[in-house]
């Protein structure tokens, strides 16, 4: 099949961007996404032109580096998928494809569909953490942990960090993920000792690079690949509500006036 | 870090103060639109109702100072919310197609700045009486004045359309005010979808009630 791209280019940060009209021809349904985009930028390179650069590394929907707007859709038309999982049977003949990077004053693009997202990153630094003994590796079994708990820390833990939530996200809020990261810790027995430091370091780090707040649209868990419950946004509220009045400052003993 | 003022300063804070507050005048608008329906039970009924409101100086202008401050609590927090939002994607995408929020939600801001208008309008028509089109405003029979003014067509509608506005805004944000408070579960999450659309619609059907029943002739 034959598709008319509509691509963002930035040469770099501080350059302005434009769409780019790209013809792509003769498109196996078969092929990624991202393939497809491999494809184009062949033509482009053997044109002598610059290649789009987009983020990919597993192409198997499991790192977290790949994803795109795709037709104003973060990763696209399929529900639970990332851009590298994305097929284009998802498309038809003919259509035209509007491709930009995640947009956020807290994502500067880096070029074309790049952006940087190391604000995540410091998100996690700020409380995404669990201290724990070393030496021997301890029995399975040592510390139970409920069934249900597990399941739920699992459901949060899938959170690839990709940054579609912020990307679709009306108010570019980077809840889903930072409530994805502070339910998967804070869910299980180990993560109990660092949980008001977690909620209140994470949430004021998120704040602090700039992203949005929550206004409960939803269009986070939509758009998420690994379909991250708003349960976590509520999970995260209620732990930075409880942390804010419970966590003792640092210095402060144990009855102290 | 763990600071009231980190805490009024997050997002998450913010929210919360919203929340609360939003809570509270839910609260009152539920008992407005209580107390109003005894519009129906005559003119005696109301206007002993409005005389029992303002019986003691002491608890009314309390219930007015607490009110007022929710209400500027509720939209302090919004509108800088609101700002912060706004700013956070400065370039737009050219192309963007919301999946998921509804309408309500994506009214939230529009309707909330509209009731506010509202609220100052119907402080200067029926508790000031300043505005009082083609009538004489009385301070103590509430009964007249209301169904004086709401046989003014403009004025009822000015009503009607405010409540549907508020029919929009309380069934996004009753809904809103549990995700949070942190109160999300699958167990309670369809009752709670179903809870705040029950109560926007009791609280705003009752009413515009009264200015459809007035306008229709029912009430005289
Ligand atoms: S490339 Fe790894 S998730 Fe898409």
């Amino acid at each position: 099949m034959n598709l008319t791209l509509h691509v963002w280019r930035q040469v770099d940060a501080g350059a302005p961007g434009r769409l780019v009209r790209y013809e792509a021809r003769d498109v196996s349904p078969d092929m990624s996404f991202l393939e497809m985009l491999d494809v184009v930028n062949e033509g482009l390179i053997e044109k002598g032109e610059d290649p789009i650069a987009f983020d990919h590394d597993c192409r198997e929907g499991i790192c977290g580096s790949c994803g795109v707007m795709i037709n104003g859709s973060a990763h696209g038309p399929m529900a639970g998928t990332a851009t590298c999982q994305l097929h284009m049977r998802s498309f038809k003949d003919g259509d035209k494809i509007v491709i930009e990077p995640w947009r956020a004053r807290a994502f500067p693009v880096l070029r074309d569909l790049i952006v940087d997202r190391s604000p995540l990153d410091r998100i996690i630094q700020a409380g995404g953490f669990v201290s724990i003994a070393t030496g021997n590796a301890p029995d399975a079994h040592t510390i139970l942990v409920p069934k249900q708990d597990a399941e739920s820390a699992m459901d949060a833990a899938q959170c690839i960090g990709c940054g579609a939530c912020v990307a679709a996200c009306p108010n570019a809020s980077a809840m889903l993920f930072t409530a994805a990261k502070v339910s998967h810790l804070g869910l299980l027995p180990q993560g109990q000792p660092e949980r008001d430091r977690r909620a209140l370091g994470m949430v004021t780090q998120m704040d602090l690079e700039g992203f949005g707040g929550c206004t409960n649209y939803g269009e986070c868990t939509t758009a998420c690949p690994k379909e991250i419950s708003l349960e976590t946004i509520a999970r995260m509220n209620r732990d930075f509500r409880v942390a804010t009045f419970r966590a003792r400052p640092e210095s402060a003993g144990a009855g102290s006036s | 870090m763990s600071t009231p003022l980190g805490f009024v300063r997050s997002t998450v804070g913010r929210k919360v103060m919203m929340a609360v507050t939003g809570l509270m005048l839910v609260g009152f608008v539920a008992g407005h639109a209580t107390g109003n329906l005894l519009v129906f039970k005559g003119p005696d009924a109301l206007n002993a109702y409005g005389a029992l409101l303002k019986s003691s100086a002491v608890v009314l202008w309390t219930v007015r100072l607490v009110l007022l401050t929710a209400v500027g609590v509720h939209i302090w927090a919004a509108l800088t919310l609101i700002r912060l939002n706004q700013v956070s994607r400065p370039v737009a995408y050219a192309k963007h197609v919301p999946q998921a929020s509804t309408l309500a939600a994506r009214l939230m801001r529009a309707g909330g700045l509209l009731l506010l208008a509202f609220i100052v309008f119907h402080l200067l028509h029926l508790t000031t009486g300043t505005i009082h089109p083609g009538y004489t405003f009385s301070h103590t029979d509430v009964y007249s004045n209301v169904v004086s003014s709401f046989q003014v067509p403009w004025l009822a509608l000015v009503y009607i359309v405010a409540m549907v506005a508020l029919l929009a805004h309380l069934s996004h944000g009753v809904w809103s005010f549990f995700q949070t408070m942190g109160w999300n579960h699958p167990r309670f999450n369809t009752a709670r979808r179903v809870f705040a659309t029950v109560v926007a619609l009791i609280v705003s059907l009752g009413f515009i009630a009264i200015p459809s029943a007035i306008l229709g002739g029912m009430l005289r």
